[in-house]
């Protein structure tokens, strides 16, 4: 369905997202809104949102393994690609969104001038890509497993495998942070950030299963994660036709 | 059991954390590649309308300014239309993305965005809101990225009768959404997580 003729979005499910203040994670404490809310209907200004064409991505972007390497080099680790769908809440596929990722090298290391962590840089991995999905809301991208990695939170903190999403759908209101985590790490369970979320039910929507079915033989791994952006009301009644 | 409704859920959000700048703005990480970062212009030609300059900096509840922190602004043009494929009232400027984002200086945290004022906008029912800018602020510590919108100190008319502003309770709070006009010609728009100035955010 045309999104011009949709209605506004579908409220966001504040007792499924996590709350902004979760003292565990200590960062937040500090980066919490303490005052309620303002809760507004959508208007223009979040049903719209920018665009970006498919011209915008060269065609190593999404190859993470590549996209940062000296010619003919390539980045250290478990080959894998990372492939899914994003739906919205109504179950529509959501075509032309813009995902961006970045993660940790197969080391647990970041490439950033305030990264600490003693393990080394991999000099052919910059650690980050993007993409936009295709008609059916499809995307795929190619990369080295993630490392985990320690972090100044309690005295022994660790946080599991996982790549960094950054998710425009087709309204402001869909913008969307998350990560991917992957299927069968002991480290999600004690890591404060995924503690944040308030079920195991949401926990599993952020592990991704690994997926035989789209590994290549002898080449690489696969991990399939799906992503779900806010909904949009579907009634006739709140479009009608004039006169009606 | 009634039928399911077979609704999905939205994928819980997670925090940006603090290499944010990595996956979103590589180049002012230092990562050379993409042949640059989306979102730093926002004028990619001659624009219709004033041009402004809009300053701030996002200030946790101690009152220390965020230097990991993303801000994503979207907004419509001069005429009030947005340079989106949802647009149907008409052709945005086609020198005009709508559309900035900046991770804010280094050393302060201090976000800049070379924007145009916003034309008014109508709300659902018709009436004309206020010429205002979506903001989006992401950071280390922000679980699930924190929505508010720029007014301007100086549409007081406008401001007076915008659907949203207008329903505040706490209308000692609106100061917060108001980017005020500096000597230097440019809006200051500072945010604050927490604390007696927190900014008005909002759940749309
Ligand atoms: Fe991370």
């Amino acid at each position: 369905m045309d999104d011009r003729k949709l209605g506004g979005y579908i409220p966001r499910d504040r007792a499924w997202q996590p709350d902004a203040l979760t003292p565990p994670y200590k960062t937040s404490v500090k980066r919490s809104p303490q005052a309620a809310l303002l809760s507004f209907p959508s208007s223009l200004s979040e049903e719209t949102s920018p665009v970006f064409g498919h011209a915008t991505i060269g065609a190593l972007d999404n190859d993470l393994i590549h996209n940062f390497a000296a010619p003919s080099q390539s980045a250290i680790g478990p080959r894998i690609i990372v492939h899914g769908q994003v739906l919205d809440e109504t179950g529509r596929p959501v075509p032309n969104a813009l995902i961006e990722v970045w993660q940790a090298n197969a080391g647990g290391r970041y490439r950033h001038a305030k990264e600490g962590y003693l393990a080394p840089l991999d000099p052919n991995f910059g650690g980050c890509g993007r993409m936009i999905t295709d008609e059916n809301g499809v995307y795929e991208f190619r990369t080295v497993q993630p490392g985990p990695y320690p972090w100044p939170n309690g005295m022994n903190d660790w946080r599991p495998a996982h790549i960094h999403f950054s998710i425009f759908g087709h309204g402001f209101a869909q913008r969307l942070i998350t990560q991917m985590y992957f299927e069968g790490d002991p480290l999600i369970q004690r890591c404060p950030i995924v503690g944040v979320l308030k079920s195991q039910e949401a926990v599993d929507a952020l592990t991704a299963p690994l997926d035989m079915n789209r590994t290549v033989p002898m080449d690489s791994l696969a991990y399939k994660f799906d992503i779900v952006l806010r909904g949009r009301r579907q009634t006739y009644f709140e479009n009608r036709v004039e006169g009606l | 059991m009634p039928q399911s409704l077979n609704y999905l859920r939205e994928s819980p959000s997670q925090t940006a954390g603090p290499y944010v700048h990595i996956g979103c703005t590589p180049n002012f990480a230092g990562i050379d590649i993409y042949g640059g970062d989306l979102g730093t212009v926002m004028k990619t030609g001659p624009v219709k309308g004033q041009e402004i300059t809009v300053k701030g900096a996002v200030f946790d509840g101690t009152g220390t300014v965020l230097r990991d922190a993303m801000v994503e602004i979207w907004q419509a043009d001069a005429a009030g239309l947005y340079p989106s494929a949802n647009e149907t009232r008409g052709a945005a400027d086609p020198n005009f993305t709508g559309w900035g984002r900046s991770a804010g200086d280094m050393d302060t945290g201090e976000f800049t965005f070379e924007t145009v004022k916003p034309g008014q906008v109508p709300w659902p029912d018709g009436r004309m809101q206020a010429p205002h800018i979506t903001v989006w602020i992401v950071a280390r510590g922000i679980n699930l990225g924190l929505q508010t919108r720029l007014y301007f100190e100086d549409a007081a008319e406008a401001n007076a009768v915008d659907p949203i502003l207008s329903r505040i309770e706490h209308q000692n709070r609106v100061p917060t959404l108001l980017a005020k006009l500096e000597k230097d010609g440019s809006y200051r728009f500072d945010i604050h997580l927490q604390g007696p100035h927190e900014t008005i955010f909002f759940d749309i």
